[in-house]
Protein backbone atom coordinates (compact mmCIF):
# COMPACT_ATOMS: atom_id res chain seq x y z
CA UNK A 1 0.00 0.00 0.00
CA UNK A 2 0.77 3.59 -0.63
CA UNK A 3 -0.96 5.59 1.09
CA UNK A 4 -1.62 9.75 0.79
CA UNK A 5 -3.10 10.95 3.66
CA UNK A 6 -5.10 14.10 3.95
CA UNK A 7 -4.12 16.23 7.30
CA UNK A 8 -6.62 18.69 8.23
CA UNK A 9 -6.18 22.66 8.96
CA UNK A 10 -8.75 24.98 10.50
CA UNK A 11 -9.23 28.73 11.79
CA UNK A 12 -5.15 28.60 11.30
CA UNK A 13 -4.35 25.81 12.74
CA UNK A 14 -3.02 22.06 12.22
CA UNK A 15 -5.52 19.97 13.60
CA UNK A 16 -4.25 16.99 16.53
CA UNK A 17 -6.58 14.64 14.18
CA UNK A 18 -4.05 14.51 11.52
CA UNK A 19 -2.01 12.59 13.77
CA UNK A 20 -4.87 9.71 13.73
CA UNK A 21 -3.86 9.46 9.97
CA UNK A 22 -0.34 9.38 10.70
CA UNK A 23 -1.21 6.03 13.41
CA UNK A 24 -3.43 4.26 10.78
CA UNK A 25 -0.32 4.05 8.29
CA UNK A 26 1.98 3.19 10.98
CA UNK A 27 -0.46 0.39 12.01
CA UNK A 28 -0.63 -1.06 8.86
CA UNK A 29 3.20 -0.31 8.10
CA UNK A 30 2.12 1.52 4.78
CA UNK A 31 4.08 3.75 2.98
CA UNK A 32 2.50 7.05 3.08
CA UNK A 33 3.21 10.63 2.19
CA UNK A 34 0.99 13.16 3.23
CA UNK A 35 -1.05 15.77 1.86
CA UNK A 36 -2.42 19.49 3.46
CA UNK A 37 -4.22 22.71 2.73
CA UNK A 38 -2.30 24.85 5.43
CA UNK A 39 0.58 26.83 6.52
CA UNK A 40 4.22 26.65 6.55
CA UNK A 41 3.92 27.63 10.09
CA UNK A 42 1.65 24.69 11.17
CA UNK A 43 3.61 22.00 9.79
CA UNK A 44 2.53 18.36 11.17
CA UNK A 45 6.06 16.81 12.75
CA UNK A 46 6.61 13.92 11.25
CA UNK A 47 9.33 12.46 8.96
CA UNK A 48 7.47 12.04 5.83
CA UNK A 49 6.86 14.02 2.08
CA UNK A 50 4.16 16.53 2.89
CA UNK A 51 2.48 18.12 -0.66
CA UNK A 52 1.44 21.14 0.98
CA UNK A 53 -1.35 23.69 -0.32
CA UNK A 54 -1.28 27.36 0.83
CA UNK A 55 -4.19 27.82 2.50
CA UNK A 56 -4.45 31.74 2.03
CA UNK A 57 -4.43 31.11 -1.88
CA UNK A 58 -7.05 28.09 -1.98
CA UNK A 59 -8.49 29.02 1.20
CA UNK A 60 -9.37 26.86 3.98
CA UNK A 61 -13.36 25.38 2.15
CA UNK A 62 -13.06 24.84 -1.41
CA UNK A 63 -14.12 21.25 -2.25
CA UNK A 64 -13.50 21.44 -6.10
CA UNK A 65 -10.35 23.26 -5.81
CA UNK A 66 -9.07 21.40 -2.57
CA UNK A 67 -9.51 17.98 -5.07
CA UNK A 68 -8.02 19.12 -7.69
CA UNK A 69 -4.87 19.26 -5.69
CA UNK A 70 -5.71 15.61 -3.97
CA UNK A 71 -5.51 14.71 -7.41
CA UNK A 72 -2.62 16.60 -8.12
CA UNK A 73 -0.94 14.71 -4.95
CA UNK A 74 -1.80 11.89 -4.96
CA UNK A 75 -0.72 11.62 -8.85
CA UNK A 76 2.92 12.57 -7.62
CA UNK A 77 2.98 10.46 -4.68
CA UNK A 78 1.90 7.23 -6.64
CA UNK A 79 -0.50 6.56 -4.14
CA UNK A 80 -3.04 3.31 -4.28
CA UNK A 81 -4.49 4.46 -1.16
CA UNK A 82 -6.28 7.85 -0.35
CA UNK A 83 -6.97 8.00 3.58
CA UNK A 84 -9.10 11.32 5.28
CA UNK A 85 -11.06 10.97 8.60
CA UNK A 86 -14.52 10.67 8.84
CA UNK A 87 -15.16 14.70 9.66
CA UNK A 88 -17.23 17.37 8.42
CA UNK A 89 -13.91 17.85 5.73
CA UNK A 90 -13.30 14.26 5.34
CA UNK A 91 -16.46 13.28 4.22
CA UNK A 92 -17.20 16.29 2.29
CA UNK A 93 -14.04 15.85 -0.20
CA UNK A 94 -13.63 11.60 0.04
CA UNK A 95 -16.34 10.84 -2.28
CA UNK A 96 -15.31 13.58 -5.02
CA UNK A 97 -11.95 12.21 -4.61
CA UNK A 98 -12.85 8.54 -4.95
CA UNK A 99 -15.12 9.72 -8.41
CA UNK A 100 -12.40 11.28 -9.46
CA UNK A 101 -9.78 8.07 -9.38
CA UNK A 102 -13.01 5.66 -10.18
CA UNK A 103 -11.92 4.34 -6.38
CA UNK A 104 -14.40 2.67 -4.63
CA UNK A 105 -15.05 4.51 -1.55
CA UNK A 106 -14.95 2.65 2.05
CA UNK A 107 -16.58 5.27 5.12
CA UNK A 108 -15.86 5.11 8.78
CA UNK A 109 -13.12 2.42 9.01
CA UNK A 110 -12.86 1.10 12.29
CA UNK A 111 -10.83 -1.59 11.68
CA UNK A 112 -8.59 -3.01 8.96
CA UNK A 113 -9.11 -6.50 8.80
CA UNK A 114 -7.01 -9.55 7.12
CA UNK A 115 -9.72 -9.94 4.48
CA UNK A 116 -10.68 -5.94 3.97
CA UNK A 117 -12.26 -3.20 6.31
CA UNK A 118 -15.08 -2.74 9.06
CA UNK A 119 -17.19 -0.43 8.96
CA UNK A 120 -20.17 0.09 11.23
CA UNK A 121 -23.48 -0.30 10.66
CA UNK A 122 -27.22 0.39 12.49
CA UNK A 123 -26.02 2.86 14.69
CA UNK A 124 -23.25 0.16 15.73
CA UNK A 125 -25.36 -2.37 16.29
CA UNK A 126 -23.42 -3.96 13.45
CA UNK A 127 -20.42 -4.31 11.81
CA UNK A 128 -19.89 -4.41 7.92
CA UNK A 129 -16.42 -5.98 6.65
CA UNK A 130 -16.08 -4.92 2.70
CA UNK A 131 -13.12 -4.54 -0.04
CA UNK A 132 -12.66 -2.10 -2.52
CA UNK A 133 -13.34 -3.99 -6.14
CA UNK A 134 -11.12 -1.30 -7.79
CA UNK A 135 -7.24 -0.21 -8.48
CA UNK A 136 -7.69 2.47 -5.95
CA UNK A 137 -9.30 2.95 -2.84
CA UNK A 138 -10.91 6.26 -1.00
CA UNK A 139 -10.85 5.97 2.68
CA UNK A 140 -12.53 7.41 5.70
CA UNK A 141 -11.65 6.80 9.04
CA UNK A 142 -14.07 7.13 12.33
CA UNK A 143 -12.52 9.68 14.78
CA UNK A 144 -10.42 7.53 17.67
CA UNK A 145 -10.63 4.35 16.07
CA UNK A 146 -6.98 4.18 15.28
CA UNK A 147 -4.70 5.52 17.76
CA UNK A 148 -2.58 9.03 16.70
CA UNK A 149 0.62 8.82 16.15
CA UNK A 150 3.20 10.84 18.25
CA UNK A 151 4.52 13.97 17.18
CA UNK A 152 8.18 13.92 15.93
CA UNK A 153 10.51 14.64 13.33
CA UNK A 154 10.02 17.52 9.97
CA UNK A 155 8.41 16.60 7.08
CA UNK A 156 9.59 17.35 3.50
CA UNK A 157 7.47 19.90 2.19
CA UNK A 158 6.42 20.16 -1.78
CA UNK A 159 4.42 23.19 -2.25
CA UNK A 160 1.49 23.05 -4.71
CA UNK A 161 -0.37 25.81 -5.89
CA UNK A 162 -3.67 26.03 -8.30
CA UNK A 163 -5.25 29.24 -9.52
CA UNK A 164 -8.12 27.48 -10.48
CA UNK A 165 -11.74 29.22 -9.16
CA UNK A 166 -14.17 26.85 -7.42
CA UNK A 167 -17.89 26.53 -7.55
CA UNK A 168 -18.52 27.56 -3.80
CA UNK A 169 -18.17 30.34 -1.92
CA UNK A 170 -16.81 30.69 1.35
CA UNK A 171 -18.49 32.96 3.83
CA UNK A 172 -16.32 32.30 6.87
CA UNK A 173 -16.86 30.83 10.20
CA UNK A 174 -19.58 31.05 13.03
CA UNK A 175 -18.88 30.09 16.62
CA UNK A 176 -21.50 28.81 18.37
CA UNK A 177 -22.78 30.96 21.31
CA UNK A 178 -21.23 30.34 24.69
CA UNK A 179 -24.33 29.20 27.33
CA UNK A 180 -24.87 29.53 30.68
CA UNK A 181 -22.86 26.49 31.67
CA UNK A 182 -19.37 24.92 31.04
CA UNK A 183 -20.37 20.81 31.03
CA UNK A 184 -16.64 20.08 31.06
CA UNK A 185 -16.11 21.07 34.31
CA UNK A 186 -19.53 19.71 35.90
CA UNK A 187 -18.41 16.65 37.96
CA UNK A 188 -21.86 15.06 37.44
CA UNK A 189 -23.59 14.59 34.27
CA UNK A 190 -27.32 13.09 33.65
CA UNK A 191 -27.76 13.29 30.11
CA UNK A 192 -31.46 12.87 28.54
CA UNK A 193 -31.97 11.60 25.30
CA UNK A 194 -34.31 10.82 22.82
CA UNK A 195 -36.11 7.83 25.10
CA UNK A 196 -37.37 10.40 27.61
CA UNK A 197 -39.98 10.78 25.15
CA UNK A 198 -41.53 14.60 25.59
CA UNK A 199 -40.16 17.92 26.61
CA UNK A 200 -41.73 17.89 29.69
CA UNK A 201 -40.03 14.69 30.92
CA UNK A 202 -36.72 16.66 30.73
CA UNK A 203 -37.74 18.36 34.06
CA UNK A 204 -37.54 14.79 35.83
CA UNK A 205 -33.60 14.14 33.92
CA UNK A 206 -32.91 18.01 35.52
CA UNK A 207 -34.78 16.99 39.34
CA UNK A 208 -32.19 13.77 39.04
CA UNK A 209 -29.02 15.83 38.14
CA UNK A 210 -30.04 18.45 41.27
CA UNK A 211 -30.43 14.94 43.38
CA UNK A 212 -27.23 14.04 42.34
CA UNK A 213 -25.06 17.47 42.71
CA UNK A 214 -24.72 17.60 38.76
CA UNK A 215 -25.46 19.29 35.80
CA UNK A 216 -28.02 18.17 33.07
CA UNK A 217 -27.07 17.42 29.42
CA UNK A 218 -28.88 16.11 26.72
CA UNK A 219 -28.09 14.22 23.38
CA UNK A 220 -28.78 15.62 19.78
CA UNK A 221 -32.00 14.96 19.03
CA UNK A 222 -33.03 16.89 22.42
CA UNK A 223 -31.50 19.29 21.73
CA UNK A 224 -32.36 19.62 17.94
CA UNK A 225 -35.93 19.35 19.12
CA UNK A 226 -35.59 22.60 21.20
CA UNK A 227 -35.80 20.69 24.47
CA UNK A 228 -32.25 21.50 25.97
CA UNK A 229 -30.17 24.33 24.50
CA UNK A 230 -26.99 23.73 22.79
CA UNK A 231 -24.59 24.17 25.21
CA UNK A 232 -26.09 21.57 27.22
CA UNK A 233 -25.26 19.00 24.28
CA UNK A 234 -22.94 16.07 24.50
CA UNK A 235 -20.93 14.85 21.89
CA UNK A 236 -18.98 15.58 18.65
CA UNK A 237 -21.23 18.39 17.50
CA UNK A 238 -21.10 19.33 21.35
CA UNK A 239 -18.76 19.41 24.21
CA UNK A 240 -16.70 16.66 25.19
CA UNK A 241 -16.70 15.97 28.69
CA UNK A 242 -15.05 13.26 31.68
CA UNK A 243 -16.84 13.58 34.55
CA UNK A 244 -16.71 11.31 37.21
CA UNK A 245 -20.38 9.91 36.87
CA UNK A 246 -22.14 10.06 33.74
CA UNK A 247 -25.82 8.70 33.39
CA UNK A 248 -26.72 8.24 30.15
CA UNK A 249 -30.90 8.30 29.91
CA UNK A 250 -32.75 6.89 27.16
CA UNK A 251 -29.74 7.57 24.72
CA UNK A 252 -28.58 4.48 22.33
CA UNK A 253 -24.90 5.42 21.77
CA UNK A 254 -24.32 6.43 18.64
CA UNK A 255 -20.78 6.88 18.12
CA UNK A 256 -21.22 11.35 18.14
CA UNK A 257 -22.48 10.92 21.13
CA UNK A 258 -19.43 8.20 22.98
CA UNK A 259 -16.93 10.53 21.62
CA UNK A 260 -18.20 13.42 23.99
CA UNK A 261 -18.38 11.11 27.08
CA UNK A 262 -16.64 7.77 27.20
CA UNK A 263 -14.00 9.08 28.80
CA UNK A 264 -16.20 9.69 32.03
CA UNK A 265 -14.84 7.87 34.82
CA UNK A 266 -18.37 5.78 35.61
CA UNK A 267 -20.80 5.42 33.21
CA UNK A 268 -24.51 4.36 34.40
CA UNK A 269 -26.96 4.11 31.54
CA UNK A 270 -30.74 2.93 31.80
CA UNK A 271 -32.42 2.17 28.96
CA UNK A 272 -35.39 0.12 27.75
CA UNK A 273 -32.85 -2.17 24.88
CA UNK A 274 -30.31 -4.49 26.16
CA UNK A 275 -28.52 -4.33 23.12
CA UNK A 276 -28.14 -0.36 22.93
CA UNK A 277 -24.77 0.53 21.99
CA UNK A 278 -24.23 2.46 24.84
CA UNK A 279 -23.49 -1.09 26.83
CA UNK A 280 -20.15 -0.62 25.02
CA UNK A 281 -19.04 2.03 27.44
CA UNK A 282 -20.98 1.74 30.49
CA UNK A 283 -19.94 0.18 33.27
CA UNK A 284 -23.83 -0.67 34.35
CA UNK A 285 -26.77 -0.62 32.33
CA UNK A 286 -30.51 -0.64 33.96
CA UNK A 287 -32.69 -2.23 31.89
CA UNK A 288 -35.65 -0.07 32.59
CA UNK A 289 -38.35 2.76 31.49
CA UNK A 290 -36.62 5.75 32.34
CA UNK A 291 -39.71 7.73 33.25
CA UNK A 292 -40.04 5.28 35.96
CA UNK A 293 -36.27 4.83 36.90
CA UNK A 294 -35.39 7.93 37.26
CA UNK A 295 -38.36 9.79 39.44
CA UNK A 296 -37.37 6.86 41.68
CA UNK A 297 -34.19 7.38 41.56
CA UNK A 298 -34.47 10.66 42.63
CA UNK A 299 -36.74 10.09 45.30
CA UNK A 300 -34.66 7.80 46.81
CA UNK A 301 -31.62 10.03 46.93
CA UNK A 302 -33.68 13.01 48.48
CA UNK A 303 -35.82 10.40 50.84
CA UNK B 1 -38.30 25.89 -9.94
CA UNK B 2 -37.75 22.17 -10.24
CA UNK B 3 -36.80 20.14 -7.07
CA UNK B 4 -35.52 16.69 -5.98
CA UNK B 5 -35.18 15.07 -2.94
CA UNK B 6 -33.34 12.10 -2.68
CA UNK B 7 -34.51 9.60 0.55
CA UNK B 8 -33.92 5.89 2.03
CA UNK B 9 -36.16 3.86 3.96
CA UNK B 10 -34.32 2.42 6.42
CA UNK B 11 -35.49 -0.19 9.63
CA UNK B 12 -35.83 1.55 13.05
CA UNK B 13 -32.55 1.47 14.84
CA UNK B 14 -34.25 -0.11 18.10
CA UNK B 15 -34.87 -3.35 16.19
CA UNK B 16 -33.23 -6.20 16.96
CA UNK B 17 -30.97 -7.27 14.38
CA UNK B 18 -30.68 -10.66 13.23
CA UNK B 19 -28.15 -11.59 9.86
CA UNK B 20 -29.34 -13.09 7.01
CA UNK B 21 -28.49 -16.51 5.47
CA UNK B 22 -26.44 -14.87 2.74
CA UNK B 23 -24.10 -13.47 5.73
CA UNK B 24 -23.59 -9.95 4.64
CA UNK B 25 -27.19 -8.35 5.32
CA UNK B 26 -29.84 -8.44 8.02
CA UNK B 27 -33.05 -10.24 7.80
CA UNK B 28 -35.72 -8.20 6.78
CA UNK B 29 -38.86 -9.66 8.18
CA UNK B 30 -39.97 -8.73 11.27
CA UNK B 31 -38.33 -5.05 11.06
CA UNK B 32 -40.52 -2.03 11.05
CA UNK B 33 -39.09 0.54 8.53
CA UNK B 34 -39.03 4.64 8.53
CA UNK B 35 -37.52 7.16 6.49
CA UNK B 36 -34.28 7.62 7.23
CA UNK B 37 -33.96 10.25 10.31
CA UNK B 38 -31.39 12.74 7.80
CA UNK B 39 -34.16 12.41 4.70
CA UNK B 40 -36.51 13.53 6.78
CA UNK B 41 -34.98 17.02 7.07
CA UNK B 42 -34.56 16.81 3.86
CA UNK B 43 -37.96 16.41 2.69
CA UNK B 44 -39.09 19.12 4.70
CA UNK B 45 -36.62 21.46 3.61
CA UNK B 46 -37.69 20.75 -0.21
CA UNK B 47 -41.48 21.33 0.89
CA UNK B 48 -40.33 24.90 2.90
CA UNK B 49 -38.68 26.12 -0.41
CA UNK B 50 -41.30 24.71 -2.45
CA UNK B 51 -44.09 26.71 -0.34
CA UNK B 52 -41.49 29.69 -0.47
CA UNK B 53 -41.30 29.71 -4.04
CA UNK B 54 -44.77 29.26 -5.30
CA UNK B 55 -43.92 28.49 -8.49
CA UNK B 56 -42.45 25.10 -8.74
CA UNK B 57 -42.71 21.31 -8.72
CA UNK B 58 -41.09 18.68 -6.34
CA UNK B 59 -40.29 15.34 -7.28
CA UNK B 60 -39.20 12.33 -4.21
CA UNK B 61 -37.23 9.42 -5.75
CA UNK B 62 -36.46 6.71 -3.51
CA UNK B 63 -34.39 3.10 -4.68
CA UNK B 64 -35.59 0.46 -3.04
CA UNK B 65 -38.47 -3.42 -2.91
CA UNK B 66 -42.01 -2.65 -2.93
CA UNK B 67 -41.93 -1.45 0.99
CA UNK B 68 -40.55 1.77 0.46
CA UNK B 69 -43.38 2.94 -1.27
CA UNK B 70 -44.39 3.87 2.14
CA UNK B 71 -41.55 6.64 2.32
CA UNK B 72 -42.91 8.32 -0.70
CA UNK B 73 -46.27 8.01 0.13
CA UNK B 74 -45.41 10.01 3.46
CA UNK B 75 -43.45 12.42 1.45
CA UNK B 76 -46.20 12.76 -0.57
CA UNK B 77 -48.18 13.69 2.16
CA UNK B 78 -45.81 15.90 3.83
CA UNK B 79 -46.10 18.09 0.01
CA UNK B 80 -44.04 16.76 -2.38
CA UNK B 81 -45.90 16.73 -5.65
CA UNK B 82 -45.22 13.61 -7.42
CA UNK B 83 -42.59 10.17 -6.18
CA UNK B 84 -40.43 7.99 -8.72
CA UNK B 85 -40.00 4.73 -7.22
CA UNK B 86 -36.69 3.07 -8.63
CA UNK B 87 -37.80 -0.49 -8.15
CA UNK B 88 -34.94 -2.51 -6.72
CA UNK B 89 -35.15 -5.91 -4.77
CA UNK B 90 -31.47 -6.18 -4.31
CA UNK B 91 -30.66 -2.20 -4.05
CA UNK B 92 -29.71 -3.08 -0.42
CA UNK B 93 -26.19 -4.89 -2.36
CA UNK B 94 -25.75 -1.76 -4.55
CA UNK B 95 -22.98 0.47 -3.18
CA UNK B 96 -22.90 3.85 -2.89
CA UNK B 97 -21.51 4.64 -6.37
CA UNK B 98 -24.38 2.43 -7.85
CA UNK B 99 -27.20 4.49 -5.80
CA UNK B 100 -25.79 7.73 -7.00
CA UNK B 101 -25.46 6.81 -10.74
CA UNK B 102 -28.85 5.90 -10.60
CA UNK B 103 -29.98 8.93 -9.25
CA UNK B 104 -28.12 11.03 -11.67
CA UNK B 105 -29.01 9.16 -14.82
CA UNK B 106 -32.55 9.94 -13.54
CA UNK B 107 -31.86 13.66 -12.78
CA UNK B 108 -29.46 14.55 -15.57
CA UNK B 109 -32.48 15.11 -17.98
CA UNK B 110 -34.26 16.86 -15.81
CA UNK B 111 -32.61 20.03 -14.67
CA UNK B 112 -33.26 20.03 -11.47
CA UNK B 113 -32.70 23.59 -9.96
CA UNK B 114 -32.09 22.41 -6.19
CA UNK B 115 -31.84 18.57 -5.14
CA UNK B 116 -31.88 17.26 -1.45
CA UNK B 117 -30.00 14.60 0.25
CA UNK B 118 -29.87 13.11 3.60
CA UNK B 119 -25.99 13.87 4.58
CA UNK B 120 -25.92 9.89 5.41
CA UNK B 121 -28.06 6.82 6.18
CA UNK B 122 -29.06 5.16 9.01
CA UNK B 123 -28.30 2.13 8.34
CA UNK B 124 -25.02 2.45 6.42
CA UNK B 125 -23.70 5.76 7.14
CA UNK B 126 -21.28 5.79 4.37
CA UNK B 127 -22.53 9.90 3.73
CA UNK B 128 -21.24 9.36 0.17
CA UNK B 129 -24.37 9.16 -2.14
CA UNK B 130 -25.17 13.07 -1.95
CA UNK B 131 -22.02 14.33 -3.15
CA UNK B 132 -21.57 11.23 -5.79
CA UNK B 133 -24.72 12.72 -7.53
CA UNK B 134 -23.60 15.89 -7.49
CA UNK B 135 -20.11 15.26 -8.70
CA UNK B 136 -21.70 13.33 -11.59
CA UNK B 137 -24.33 15.69 -12.74
CA UNK B 138 -21.26 18.69 -12.48
CA UNK B 139 -23.02 20.74 -9.72
CA UNK B 140 -21.53 22.18 -6.43
CA UNK B 141 -22.49 20.03 -3.41
CA UNK B 142 -22.96 21.32 0.46
CA UNK B 143 -22.92 18.98 2.40
CA UNK B 144 -23.78 18.50 6.02
CA UNK B 145 -26.37 21.36 6.22
CA UNK B 146 -27.65 23.32 9.20
CA UNK B 147 -29.32 25.76 7.91
CA UNK B 148 -30.79 26.42 4.57
CA UNK B 149 -31.47 29.63 2.53
CA UNK B 150 -32.55 30.26 -1.03
CA UNK B 151 -32.43 33.26 -3.00
CA UNK B 152 -31.41 35.20 -6.29
CA UNK B 153 -30.65 31.67 -8.21
CA UNK B 154 -27.99 30.94 -5.20
CA UNK B 155 -27.99 28.33 -1.94
CA UNK B 156 -26.47 29.72 1.54
CA UNK B 157 -26.08 27.21 4.05
CA UNK B 158 -24.48 26.74 7.70
CA UNK B 159 -22.46 23.54 7.21
CA UNK B 160 -21.72 22.16 10.57
CA UNK B 161 -18.44 21.61 11.69
CA UNK B 162 -17.36 20.02 14.74
CA UNK B 163 -17.50 21.44 18.24
CA UNK B 164 -20.44 23.63 17.43
CA UNK B 165 -18.26 25.44 14.70
CA UNK B 166 -20.42 26.10 11.43
CA UNK B 167 -18.96 27.59 8.03
CA UNK B 168 -21.04 29.69 6.02
CA UNK B 169 -20.92 28.49 2.39
CA UNK B 170 -22.93 29.94 -0.93
CA UNK B 171 -23.39 28.24 -4.44
CA UNK B 172 -25.10 29.13 -7.38
CA UNK B 173 -28.05 26.90 -8.60
CA UNK B 174 -28.39 24.13 -9.45
CA UNK B 175 -26.65 22.40 -6.91
CA UNK B 176 -27.16 19.93 -3.88
CA UNK B 177 -27.57 20.30 -0.75
CA UNK B 178 -26.78 16.98 2.27
CA UNK B 179 -28.95 17.74 4.89
CA UNK B 180 -27.71 17.32 8.64
CA UNK B 181 -29.97 16.46 11.68
CA UNK B 182 -31.57 19.84 13.32
CA UNK B 183 -32.09 21.52 9.92
CA UNK B 184 -35.66 22.21 10.59
CA UNK B 185 -38.70 20.41 12.52
CA UNK B 186 -39.91 17.60 9.48
CA UNK B 187 -43.80 18.34 9.83
CA UNK B 188 -45.94 15.58 10.60
CA UNK B 189 -48.57 14.74 7.47
CA UNK B 190 -52.12 15.73 8.50
CA UNK B 191 -55.09 13.73 8.02
CA UNK B 192 -56.63 15.67 4.53
CA UNK B 193 -52.49 15.94 3.45
CA UNK B 194 -52.82 11.53 3.50
CA UNK B 195 -56.22 11.68 1.30
CA UNK B 196 -54.50 14.05 -1.37
CA UNK B 197 -51.09 11.84 -1.65
CA UNK B 198 -53.71 8.76 -2.98
CA UNK B 199 -54.45 11.22 -6.06
CA UNK B 200 -50.61 12.12 -6.41
CA UNK B 201 -48.21 11.02 -9.82
CA UNK B 202 -46.50 8.10 -8.35
CA UNK B 203 -44.23 6.63 -11.31
CA UNK B 204 -42.59 2.94 -11.20
CA UNK B 205 -39.10 2.49 -13.01
CA UNK B 206 -37.48 -0.69 -12.92
CA UNK B 207 -33.52 0.30 -12.23
CA UNK B 208 -32.11 -1.81 -14.79
CA UNK B 209 -33.45 1.53 -16.88
CA UNK B 210 -31.21 3.63 -15.26
CA UNK B 211 -28.19 1.84 -13.70
CA UNK B 212 -25.56 0.63 -15.43
CA UNK B 213 -22.36 0.69 -13.51
CA UNK B 214 -20.93 -2.26 -11.45
CA UNK B 215 -20.18 -2.12 -7.75
CA UNK B 216 -17.16 -0.95 -6.69
CA UNK B 217 -17.26 -2.78 -2.64
CA UNK B 218 -17.18 -6.09 -2.30
CA UNK B 219 -19.47 -6.69 0.67
CA UNK B 220 -18.18 -9.92 2.59
CA UNK B 221 -20.10 -10.46 5.98
CA UNK B 222 -22.20 -8.43 8.31
CA UNK B 223 -21.21 -9.35 11.91
CA UNK B 224 -22.44 -8.15 15.53
CA UNK B 225 -19.54 -6.00 16.89
CA UNK B 226 -17.36 -8.31 19.29
CA UNK B 227 -18.31 -7.67 23.11
CA UNK B 228 -16.52 -4.74 24.16
CA UNK B 229 -18.67 -3.63 27.37
CA UNK B 230 -17.96 -5.01 30.25
CA UNK B 231 -21.39 -3.47 31.57
CA UNK B 232 -23.40 -4.90 34.51
CA UNK B 233 -26.66 -5.05 33.18
CA UNK B 234 -29.41 -4.75 35.63
CA UNK B 235 -32.61 -6.11 35.16
CA UNK B 236 -36.22 -6.14 37.51
CA UNK B 237 -38.35 -4.36 39.73
CA UNK B 238 -38.02 -0.76 39.74
CA UNK B 239 -37.23 -0.25 43.35
CA UNK B 240 -34.81 -3.41 43.49
CA UNK B 241 -32.72 -1.56 40.63
CA UNK B 242 -32.81 2.16 42.68
CA UNK B 243 -31.30 0.50 45.48
CA UNK B 244 -29.25 -1.76 43.45
CA UNK B 245 -27.91 1.44 41.55
CA UNK B 246 -27.31 3.45 44.68
CA UNK B 247 -25.33 0.50 45.95
CA UNK B 248 -23.04 0.62 43.42
CA UNK B 249 -22.41 4.01 43.33
CA UNK B 250 -20.93 4.60 46.81
CA UNK B 251 -18.79 1.62 46.31
CA UNK B 252 -17.34 2.32 42.94
CA UNK B 253 -17.80 5.97 42.74
CA UNK B 254 -17.33 8.95 45.50
CA UNK B 255 -20.01 10.80 43.93
CA UNK B 256 -22.50 9.54 46.65
CA UNK B 257 -19.97 10.62 49.82
CA UNK B 258 -21.52 13.90 50.90
C1 LIG C 1 -21.97 14.61 12.04
C2 LIG C 1 -22.84 14.21 13.19
C3 LIG C 1 -22.64 14.81 14.41
C4 LIG C 1 -23.42 14.44 15.50
N1 LIG C 1 -23.16 15.01 16.72
C5 LIG C 1 -23.82 14.55 17.81
C6 LIG C 1 -23.53 15.04 19.12
O1 LIG C 1 -22.68 15.93 19.31
N2 LIG C 1 -24.21 14.53 20.17
C7 LIG C 1 -25.16 13.55 20.03
O2 LIG C 1 -25.72 13.11 21.05
N3 LIG C 1 -25.47 13.07 18.80
C8 LIG C 1 -24.83 13.56 17.70
N4 LIG C 1 -25.18 13.07 16.46
C9 LIG C 1 -26.38 12.23 16.32
C10 LIG C 1 -26.15 10.77 16.65
O3 LIG C 1 -25.73 10.09 15.49
C11 LIG C 1 -27.46 10.13 17.15
O4 LIG C 1 -28.47 10.35 16.20
C12 LIG C 1 -27.91 10.67 18.50
O5 LIG C 1 -26.84 10.67 19.42
C13 LIG C 1 -29.03 9.84 19.02
O6 LIG C 1 -29.52 10.39 20.22
P1 LIG C 1 -30.29 9.48 21.27
O7 LIG C 1 -29.41 8.37 21.72
O8 LIG C 1 -30.85 10.37 22.31
O9 LIG C 1 -31.53 8.95 20.41
P2 LIG C 1 -31.79 7.51 19.79
O10 LIG C 1 -30.65 7.00 19.03
O11 LIG C 1 -33.11 7.60 19.12
O12 LIG C 1 -31.90 6.58 21.06
C14 LIG C 1 -32.92 6.63 21.99
C15 LIG C 1 -32.66 5.53 23.01
O13 LIG C 1 -33.63 5.59 24.02
C16 LIG C 1 -34.05 4.29 24.36
N5 LIG C 1 -35.39 4.43 24.92
C17 LIG C 1 -36.55 4.64 24.27
N6 LIG C 1 -37.56 4.76 25.14
C18 LIG C 1 -37.01 4.65 26.38
C19 LIG C 1 -37.54 4.68 27.70
N7 LIG C 1 -38.85 4.91 27.93
N8 LIG C 1 -36.69 4.51 28.74
C20 LIG C 1 -35.35 4.30 28.54
N9 LIG C 1 -34.83 4.24 27.30
C21 LIG C 1 -35.63 4.42 26.24
C22 LIG C 1 -33.99 3.51 23.08
O14 LIG C 1 -33.84 2.13 23.32
C23 LIG C 1 -32.76 4.12 22.41
O15 LIG C 1 -31.59 3.39 22.74
C24 LIG C 1 -24.43 13.45 15.36
C25 LIG C 1 -24.63 12.88 14.11
C26 LIG C 1 -23.85 13.24 13.03
C27 LIG C 1 -24.06 12.59 11.72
Amino acid sequence: MKALLVGEYREGKLLESTYELIGFAKQLNAEFDLFMVGSKDQLPQVDAKLYLADVTTVGEYNPSLHKQLILEAADKAGADTIVFLHSSSGWDLAPRVALALNAAQVSEVVEVTADGYLLPACNAKLRRTVKSATAKTVVTLQGGAFMAADPGGAPQVEELSSSADGNTEFGGYEQAEAGEVDLGKAEIIVSAGRGVGKPENVEMIQALAKALGGEYGASRPVVDAGWVPHDRQVGTTGQVVSPKLYVACGISGAIQHLAGMKKSEFILAINTDKDAPINEVADVLVVADIKQFAPALTAKLEG
Amino acid sequence: MNILVCIKQVPDMESRFKIAASGTWFEESDLAWRINEYDEFAVEQAVQLKEQLGDSDLTVLTIGPARVKEALKKSLAMGCDRALHVVDDAAHEKDPFQIASTIAAFAKEKSFDVIFTGMQSQDRGSGQVGVLVGELLNIPALTTAVEFACEDGAVTVRRELEGGLKAVVKAQTPALVTCQLGLNTPRYPTLPNIMKAKKKELLEVPVNDLLNEESRLTALSLTYPEKKGSALILEGEISDLVDKVIGILKEKTAVLAK
